[in-house]
């Protein structure tokens, strides 16, 4: 590790950058990163942009490549809206969980951002994105560009040859099914391009090789084939487990087992499903994803800072920005939106540090695995690999930290009529605020709950919904009728919703 | 391994697709937005389709994305932070609106769920008020306009009239003057006149305070010399602005929209003849610097009207289309020189007349009124089902006929056969495009 050079020249002293300060505040960074954090890192792929680009990745969620859909150009126009009226800023990065890691930096940003952006994002996130297991396990770095490009190649053929209309009309019904779309639990298989390419070109050759006078019926679906001819009347057991059922993946069910649908179809909901489940990992990870990069940009500038390779005047800038970004309101705070991933996110990583540091009896009643651990460097690391944001609560969360945030717990019974406090940031309350805290970055119980029960292909074809009810939570009504709509579109006949309440919370 | 890519010049719009994508979903009720504004728009407030585009609001059905997701109500536990008084136990109502998920907040836009906000371009908008009638570029039209002398500014001058003397500037300097030079304000020697003024009034000094005295007089008659050799305002500090003559192009311009209101013309005839007109207005705008918009309403007379009058009284009478020429002439003569003001006329009617007076029409156009206009656009508004007439030029009525021969010997004079709103445009394009030249 390098001695703290204070008299070192700073690597630039302007607001303007230049791609060589860049370049030398990139190889600065990297230094602290890899050799003193000891990060793990993809390669950088850095790319600057204007305002109207950025504009054009948030309308894509955030993809530098995506296929054509009114749904983008609409959240482009309402952010530009927003935008051009000065009612919301833009971020000063976007970055991609790809191989090599592309982050996307503002023009507008000064040096001294861009030298933050660049640890937070290109360091930070791109560490997270190479190491957490949930990305790891559940996407393909290496492969999401050739996917993308995939994709959109795809469905813009789809709208040659079928027209916008009908291409439309299966999109819309596949992004109403996203947040059902994804496997919580099994893992899917992962096929290479290749192959992707290969079944594609087996399904569009099957397609051509029905005459016009063919109607689908369950025979000709692939998956039925084979095993078709001996069962005319299967029981209802042994159909479900043909069919996998029950099936949390709803576009995934529908993918192979529609009645209705045709190859391109179902190749479109297998898209939507793919991108989804590239997505799933994110949504779990929020917290730890921003408060991991909140972490290493926070620490590599104030080494900067210490190596005389950042002006005070840059490092206030910085600290200006990530204060900013660590806010917490209170709330009872007009600007209150729920807890910010950032400062929940960084104060977790920070405190880790300062149990391993500095531990106080406390911590080590709570934390005996790693209070006082010389090595807290390899202590985060290991957290940002093996946790995703419930169970890295479930976890990590210190008392110290809750009496800091002032934590407490409200029940909202529909039953009763008044809201309750039921835990403070007490002796008493810590165990239930940080389960109930966790269970709130717990996407399966945030989502709905809903699986594919039953389908009788040779019956009435109805298909059959359950959506299990816990805590007595129901489904909003004008999502849950309009989704249905959608649903009985790629399903073709009809479709049935039914609830199940546990009691188990 | 790491590198870094300028994407700044890619091509833009990577997101106009999309944004196509999503125009052609809203169609239906962008258009009923789009027609219904035109409708509300005043052409003379200066209301037409603004620079930077205009924004409409559309119903959110049909735009909405539906998910599946956790409706309100049940038994929830929420963690906050801020805990300030709470002790376990403590109950609190609930808030406003009931919904148990602590109030929501107001949609960030300041819409309500079931409309949806956003700016349609200038080009988008009028493809969609055209019906997709594709457009030039409207900068390159060739806008003619006249000459007068006039004066402008250029700079500051160290001499000239008092009247052109500017304030603000030589005050300025004279401001820096006084710094540099160091000169004592009015301050700092009324507070020394008064020092020695009060020891003056002693009676009995101390040898210190004459001492005292002494410097504070040489002090005093140094500040006041230094006051009289450093004015105030010096002559060097004086600008003046200076104007010199110039040959300027005449920038304004001045549309007389001329319409039939008979009985004949109903709803559907004045909602074409009033896009007719803001078409018109809005590729002047564009142009001038000032644009005024004169509406001139006929039936066997005619009179000037404000907008309102002009779209939505009712009138009857007869149909003499001459009144309406002679009372832009009458116009023109009174207020709108044409050595000073570029002049339009838009003319709009069903076709009809009353007996001889189309040939005084043609007379009036070719020998008054389009030597002085730059450019005279006559719509004749016919029923949808009248193919007939919109494929055959030659056929019509007596004021089609003469209009042709006017349109014959006069370049500036342009005529056209509209039913639908996608007729109106070509005139304009016809005029309007960089002509070739011969």
């Amino acid at each position: 590790m390098q001695t703290a050079k204070s008299t070192a020249t700073p690597l630039f002293t302007g607001p303007e950058w230049t791609f060589e300060l860049l370049e030398k505040a990139r190889d600065a960074i990297e230094k602290i990163a890899l050799e003193d954090l000891g990060l793990d890192v993809y390669p950088n792929q850095i790319e600057i942009i204007s305002a109207e680009q950025m504009l054009d990745a948030y309308s894509c969620v955030g993809l530098p490549l995506m296929y054509h859909h009114w749904s983008f150009g609409k959240h482009f126009a309402r952010d530009e809206a927003l935008y051009r009226t000065g009612r919301q800023g833009l971020a000063y990065e976007i970055v991609i969980n790809s191989n090599p890691c592309i982050s996307y930096n503002m023009e507008e940003n000064t040096m001294a951002m861009q030298t933050l952006v660049m640890a937070h994002a290109a360091f930070g996130h791109n560490h997270f994105f190479k190491n957490n297991y949930l990305f790891q396990q559940w996407t393909d770095a290496d492969g999401i560009q050739d996917y993308l490009a995939f994709a959109k190649n795809y469905i813009a053929a789809c709208e040659e040859r079928y027209g916008y209309d009908a291409v439309e009309e299966i999109l819309d019904a596949a992004h109403a099914l996203q947040s059902q779309g994804v496997f919580r639990y099994g893992r899917p298989p992962k096929p290479t391009i290749e192959e992707r390419r290969a079944m594609q070109q087996l399904r569009e050759a099957y397609e051509k090789g029905q005459s016009a006078l063919d109607i689908w019926t369950d025979v000709t679906l692939g998956l039925k084939r084979d095993m078709d001819a001996p069962d005319e009347d299967l029981d209802h057991s042994e159909r479900r487990k043909r069919m996998n059922l029950p099936q949390e993946n709803i576009l995934y069910f529908l993918e192979k087992h529609s009645p209705v649908l045709e190859p391109w179809q179902r190749e479109i909901l297998r898209i939507v499903r793919m991108l989804a489940q590239y997505f799933y990992p994110q949504k779990q990870t929020k917290v730890m994803n921003e408060g991991c990069a909140t972490f290493v940009h926070y620490y590599i500038v104030n080494k900067l800072y210490d190596q005389g390779l950042i002006t005070q005047g840059a490092l206030m800038e910085i600290m200006h920005s990530h204060t900013n970004v660590v806010m917490q309101p209170e709330y009872d705070d007009p600007r209150y939106s729920g807890i910010n991933p950032y400062a929940l996110g960084f104060a977790m990583m920070q405190d880790i540090r300062r149990i391993c540091e500095d531990p106080t009896d406390e911590d080590r009643e709570w934390f005996p695995d790693i209070a006082g651990d010389p090595d807290w460097r390899s202590v985060l690391r290991n957290a940002w690999s093996n946790y995703r944001d419930e169970s890295f609560i479930q976890q990590f969360l210190s008392p110290h930290l809750m009496r800091k945030f002032k934590l407490f717990t409200l029940t909202d019974d529909e039953t009763h009529p008044q809201l309750v406090i039921s835990q403070i940031h007490n002796r008493a309350g810590y165990k239930t605020i940080r389960r109930d805290l966790a269970k709130q970055y717990d996407l399966a119980y945030i989502e709905p709950d809903i699986q594919v029960s039953d389908a009788d292909l040779k019956g009435d074809r109805t298909l059959k919904l359950t959506h299990t009810v816990r805590e007595n939570i129901q489904l909003a009504e004008d999502g849950r009728d309009e989704v249905l709509k959608h649903l009985r579109r790629l399903w073709g006949y009809d479709v049935t919703l039914s609830t199940v309440t546990t009691t188990s919370g | 391994m790491h590198h870094f890519i300028d994407r700044r010049a890619n091509p833009k719009g990577k997101s106009l697709g999309n944004r196509q994508r999503f125009l052609r979903r809203a169609r239906e009720n962008i258009k009923e937005r789009v027609d219904r504004s035109v409708r509300e728009k005043s052409i003379g407030k200066g209301e037409s389709v603004p620079e930077n585009g205009e924004k409409i609001t559309i119903p959110a059905k049909g735009l909405k994305e539906p998910r599946l997701y956790h409706g309100p109500g049940g038994n929830r536990r929420h963690v906050l932070p801020g805990n300030k008084e709470f002790v376990v136990g403590d109950t609190i109502d609930r808030p406003q609106g009931g919904t148990g998920q602590g109030g929501r907040k107001a949609s960030e836009d300041g819409e309500g769920d079931d409309e949806f906000s956003f700016t349609l371009t200038r080009d988008e908008y009028l493809e969609i008020l055209f019906d997709g009638l594709e457009l030039p570029d409207l900068v390159e039209k060739a806008t003619v306009e006249t000459e007068t002398i006039g004066t402008r500014r250029a700079g500051l001058t160290t001499a000239g009239t008092p009247n052109n003397l500017n304030l603000v500037r030589t005050m300025r300097n004279s401001l820096g003057r006084r710094i540099a030079l160091q000169r004592p304000s009015t301050k700092s020697q009324r507070e020394l006149e008064a020092q020695v003024a009060e020891l003056e009034e002693l009676d009995a000094r101390s040898p210190s305070q004459e001492d005292l005295l002494a410097e504070l007089k040489l002090k005093l008659d140094g500040i006041r010399r230094k006051r009289r050799v450093v004015g105030y305002i010096d002559p060097l500090d004086l600008r003046y602005d200076t104007f010199v003559p110039e040959k300027i192009r005449n920038s304004r311009a001045v549309v007389f929209c001329l319409m039939d209101v008979s009985g004949s013309m109903q709803e559907r005839e004045k909602d074409l003849a009033k896009r007719f007109f803001l078409l018109l207005h809005l590729f002047l705008t564009r142009g001038y610097e000032h644009t005024e918009i004169v509406f001139v309403r006929h039936t066997h007379y005619a009179q000037e009207v404000d907008e309102e009058t002009f779209f939505y009284a009712r009138e009857t009478g007869g149909t003499i289309v001459s009144t309406a020429l002679e009372k832009m002439k009458e116009i023109i003569d009174e207020r709108y020189p044409p050595d000073e003001w570029n002049i339009y006329g838009a003319q709009a009617s069903d076709g009809e007349n009353f007996g001889n007076d189309s040939v005084r029409c043609r007379k009036i156009l070719t020998e008054q009124l389009l030597p002085v206009c730059q450019f005279y656009a006559y719509v004749e508004i016919v029923e949808e089902a009248a193919q007939m007439l919109l494929d055959n030029n030659e056929a019509g009525e007596d004021l089609w006929q003469n209009y042709r021969q006017v349109k014959g010997e006069v370049a500036h004079f342009e005529m056209q056969r509209v039913s639908e709103p996608g007729h109106i445009y070509p005139i304009f394009r016809e005029f309007f495009l960089p002509k070739v030249k011969g």
